[in-house]
């Protein structure tokens, strides 16, 4: 694992965390825009403002680990590298979409760069979470790992404690990840339980626990590489609860009326894109390096809602779509 | 070489014999290692395969068949032993929501090949939570296939179809058949899923069951028999695939059809069977209207007398027969 230091001075890496960053952030906000534009059809989860934690964990990964990401997931598959396009196609309900337009923004997810889950029932990836690691247990496989996500939210859902249960008790390679982003929908975590410190929930289950602050996406990144090693080497799970907090809505149905506009306010201002903006200043980026990066971001996410919207609708009939529920 | 072993064996050799055929499959639930499981089915079992591949769990039910998701997923083929089905009411999630779903969810970029086995149905003075039948609520899911064996034979043959499918398989074994004898290939067979057995010829009357049914409605056909009644007693064996041509075919021949199951009767299996029957070319051969036999509306009860007096019982069936003849 490499220090800080190391990763301040490594130009690429930074360069390559910020188009991460930002092509997480702009994907969404293009999603919420073409929402706005009445394109795309249901409901979106859209995660501005998290993109810390999504891109710092997911780089911690490597490409044969397993991320089973929320509903709150484009920043996580985005970062563990599928293309913008099939996923765009995929909102947009297309059939060149990465589920073949079956799925759509909360089903999203990408089998060829081992992203599953966008599971719509929170916690629910948890225990599905252990069986994949379970499987690399039985099979001797050694050097990945299955890493799962969940918010503050689901924190308290039965599935995640006997998932962590299970983990701990079976020795699987897990890493749970809980993006604390302070309101599970509206609900502020205070409200729904008598002690806030998430850490505290992997000490009965004697899971090695890790605190970090998802904004700060290098934090995040380091936070996740130590909790990576510590999985395979000790073949034991390990837990990180990343604060962060979800600028955006809950959904198209958000209101805002459990938060201060000053609140959002303020939280923009320290959002992870900003922030790893004054590291690479920092760090031997000039302001024009980076306005680089964000026009050739925002090209590649002009690019692919343009894709989505050229893509055809699926033709399959409701004959096709019955043959479809099993495999043969 | 055929010999005489219980249902019970039956399904114990059945995932044996394709745990040593195959490696990845496995087999996961609560105390079914040196205890056997709760009804004596893995005897032998954790001395032959060990620890790893015999993976007794906590008493956690979502962890368990969710982690059998994710392993299916993964294209290992795991076994999960739930000692109850009522206790499916416990982990629907995994089943409804994501064994189910993720296939289709994914575009059919996975396959979640797992067979949940579980003991179904009363009579054993278990009462209201540990006695249910609850198939129709999976038979509701598309995503699932719903196996209920009847007879030592079809446990062992279907429960190799269902290890070897690719889908998440709800196998429901009948409690009261666990001790229960039938002749029992040694050698290798499976039997298809979706395939409906002719348990009896008749040519009368058509009844329609599965499960612990199946015996008592041939007790009933043999009796029926000594007056000159034929009937025909088509053991559906899987529920989902429904072999409905098999179904049909025969009320067409028979003109008459019962649908038998220990289920509740109200929105059952049985409702399913009749309307299919109702919307296919059988109905412009009907002589008579298809009649039910199901349990009553009511959780099983504990008393002995009560809880037999709410399932169908040879009488029952018996005065159903008769009503359409």
């Amino acid at each position: 694992m490499r220090a800080l230091h190391e990763l301040l001075a490594d130009k690429a890496f930074l360069a390559e965390t910020m188009r991460k960053l930002m092509l997480a952030r702009k994907f969404e906000e293009k999603v919420f825009d073409l929402f706005a534009e009445g394109k795309v059809h249901g409901t979106t989860h859209l995660g501005i403002g998290e993109e810390g934690t999504a891109v710092g964990t997911v780089t911690a990964l490597a490409p044969e680990d397993y991320a089973l990401v929320t509903h709150r997931g484009h920043g996580q598959v985005l970062a563990k590298g599928s293309h913008p396009n099939d996923m765009m196609a995929e909102i947009l309900a297309r059939e060149t979409g990465v589920n073949h337009g079956r799925g759509g923004s909360m089903h999203l997810s990408d089998i060829r760069y081992n992203t599953l889950g966008m599971d719509g029932i929170l916690g629910a990836s948890c225990p599905i979470a252990c069986g994949i690691a379970l499987s690399f247990k039985m099979r001797g496989v050694t050097d990945r790992i299955a890493c799962v996500f969940f918010g503050d939210g689901s924190m308290n859902q039965g599935a995640v404690h006997e998932a962590f249960n299970l983990a701990a008790a079976w020795k699987l390679p897990v890493l749970f990840v809980c993006t604390n982003n302070t309101y599970g929908m509206s609900t502020p975590l205070w409200k729904v339980v008598a002690d806030t410190d998430l850490t505290k929930r992997g000490i009965p289950y004697g899971i090695q626990t890790y605190e970090v602050d998802g904004n700060d996406v290098l934090a995040t990144y380091l936070t996740a590489c130590e909790a990576r090693e510590y999985i395979l080497r000790e073949q034991k799970p390990a837990f990180i609860v990343e604060h962060t907090y979800r600028t955006s809505g809950h959904s198209k149905s958000d209101g805002n009326k459990y938060r201060t506009k000053e609140e959002i306010a303020e939280w923009k201002a320290k959002n992870p894109v900003i922030r790893f903006t004054q590291v690479m200043l920092g760090n031997g980026f000039s302001p024009e390096e980076i306005a680089e990066i964000d026009r050739e971001t925002t090209r590649v996410i002009d690019e692919a809602a343009a894709y989505g919207e050229s893509c055809p609708n699926p033709t399959a009939t409701p004959e096709d779509l019955e043959k479809e529920v099993y495999a043969s | 070489m055929t010999r005489e072993i219980t249902y019970a064996e039956a399904v114990c050799e059945a995932m044996s014999e394709e745990m040593r055929r195959d490696p990845d499959v496995f087999f996961m639930g609560e105390d079914i290692g040196v205890y056997n499981g709760a009804f004596g089915v893995s005897k032998g079992m954790i001395q032959e395969f060990g620890e790893e591949r015999v993976r007794e769990t906590p008493i956690s039910e979502t962890a368990y068949v969710g982690a059998a998701v994710g392993a299916a997923m993964m294209g290992m083929r795991p076994i999960v032993e739930l000692m109850f089905s009522d206790f499916m009411a416990v982990c629907w999630d995994q089943i409804a929501n994501e064994a189910s779903k993720v296939r289709f969810m994914l575009g059919g970029a996975v396959k979640v090949p797992m067979v949940l086995r579980t003991a179904s149905g009363g009579g054993t003075g278990a009462a209201a939570q540990h006695s249910q039948s609850l198939e129709n609520l999976y038979c509701h899911i598309p995503g699932l296939k719903v196996v209920v064996p009847s007879t030592a034979f079809d446990a062992k043959g279907l429960l190799k179809a269902a290890i070897r499918d690719d889908n998440p398989v709800i196998f429901l074994e009948q409690k009261k058949l666990y001790r229960v004898k039938g002749l029992v290939p040694e050698e290798d067979y499976a039997i298809p899923l979706g395939v409906a057995d002719v348990k009896r010829e008749g040519a009368d009357v058509t009844v329609v069951t599965y499960g612990r049914m199946v015996q008592m409605s041939l007790e009933v056909a043999e009796k029926l028999a000594a007056e000159g009644v034929g009937v025909e007693v088509i053991d559906v064996r899987s529920l989902v695939p429904l072999d409905r041509e098999t179904i049909i075919a025969s009320v067409m021949k028979t003109k008459r059809a019962v649908i038998v199951h220990e289920a509740v009767q109200f929105s059952g299996f049985g409702a399913e069977v009749a309307a299919m029957l109702a919307d296919s070319e059988a109905f412009f051969h009907l002589d008579a209207p298809i009649k039910r036999v199901g349990a009553y509306y009511t959780p099983i009860p504990f008393n002995p007398i009560l809880e037999a007096s709410i399932f169908p019982t040879p009488e029952r069936i018996e005065a159903a027969i008769r009503e359409t003849l």
